[in-house]
């Protein structure tokens, strides 16, 4: 796809909104529609668009293989640790309450980071994903 | 009103697009129409007023898995062949499914109704109490990420067991990288016969034009 000039210029033009929309979504998930999920696979999108026009290699080197794997676990772990955080606090798992000074605000700061982790998690699957399959053409 | 003509003219373009899908043979457009029936669905879900629905639906189904499908016709050929067998055991199968799956739709409480029993059981409490339990004015994030925590948790555990199968699957050797390089000399060779490769192209780009070959 080097050799498109338009779809490299205007790809260039759009990754950084795309990264932008991804993070409104991200977190204006507790506001309207969207969350973690929703930005995570925008958020992957951006990085295979960005392989798709400029080439695996570039791709791996914007974000490599091996941050992205971790990454994937990352998510989970952060996921799972506000979890344990509540369980420290001497809450239930996944009890936001006791997280903030206030119950309301502890669901807040919980339901912020469960997000983080979860949209984590889910574009760097993604990127993992396409990285493996793109990477076997021959 | 307005609604129910939307509604007929999303299920007929569904039809009409599930039924292209069929007699395709070239799975380049058929992975284009799957895009276009996920857009559709999602376009359903916004009329269904479930708008986290629709985002997840258009983002994931008509997006990154349209895109990992062409990612993986660049690895086959383009072209379906013709089934070696009968379609009439298959259609008959189907029929009956479907029939039986709509026979039983007679028997769900009609769409939207209050009385229903998944409205009467914890809904009442998310739309009621969530705001002062919860804070958000958002209630799909509120029961997603918070009432029910324990389940996001195991959908994402999910996302994170289905990239470690692919990885362990497609991922080959040991190592942090492994599986993710391309094989040296296998891109030396393709390099080699790509005439399209031409030296007038931005030269900052990479020079040994190892990402030539474009994914789609």
């Amino acid at each position: 796809m080097r050799h498109h000039r338009v779809l490299r210029v205007v790809s260039k033009l759009l990754i950084p909104f795309i990264m932008l929309f991804a993070l409104y979504v991200q977190f204006h998930g507790d506001f309207g529609p969207g969350g973690g999920f929703q930005a995570g696979v925008i958020m992957a999108s951006a990085f295979i668009l960005y392989g798709l026009i400029f080439g695996l290699e570039n791709a791996r080197k914007v974000a490599p293989p091996s941050v992205v794997t971790k990454l994937v676990a990352a998510g989970v772990l952060i996921y799972a640790g506000t979890g344990y955080a509540g369980l420290l606090k001497g809450a239930n798992f996944l009890d936001y309450n006791v997280l903030g000074a206030t119950p309301v605000g502890g669901q807040h700061l919980g339901i912020l980071i469960i997000e983080f982790g979860v949209g984590t998690t889910v574009a760097a699957a993604m990127v993992t994903i396409f990285f493996l399959f793109a990477g076997r053409e021959r | 009103m307005i609604i129910t003509l939307i509604d007929i003219a999303l299920l007929t373009f569904m039809g009409a697009t599930a039924i292209a899908i069929l007699r395709l043979r070239s799975l380049f457009a058929v992975v284009m129409l799957s895009g276009i029936y996920s857009l559709l669905a999602a376009s359903m879900f916004v009329a269904l007023d479930a708008v986290d629905v629709a985002f997840t639906e258009a983002a994931v189904g008509a997006g990154i898995s349209t895109v990992l499908m062409i990612t993986v016709l660049s690895l086959t050929g383009e072209r379906e062949r013709a089934p070696g067998h009968s379609p009439i055991l298959p259609m008959i199968v189907v029929t009956l499914t479907g029939a039986a799956l709509i026979y039983a739709t007679f028997d769900m409480p009609a769409f939207g109704d209050a009385n229903a029993p998944v409205n009467l059981h914890v809904a009442p409490r998310y739309l009621n109490d969530s705001m002062a339990e919860v804070g958000l004015p958002n209630v799909v994030t509120s029961v997603l990420a918070s009432y029910r925590g324990y389940d996001t948790l195991g959908e994402v555990t999910v996302i994170f067991t289905a990239a470690v199968a692919v990885m362990m699957l497609l991922g080959g050797r040991k190592g942090d990288d492994a599986g993710f390089k391309n094989e040296p000399e296998e891109n030396s060779v393709a390099d080699g016969d790509d005439p399209a490769d031409d030296p007038a192209d931005d030269p900052a780009d990479d020079p040994s034009g190892k990402n030539g070959k474009g994914t789609a």
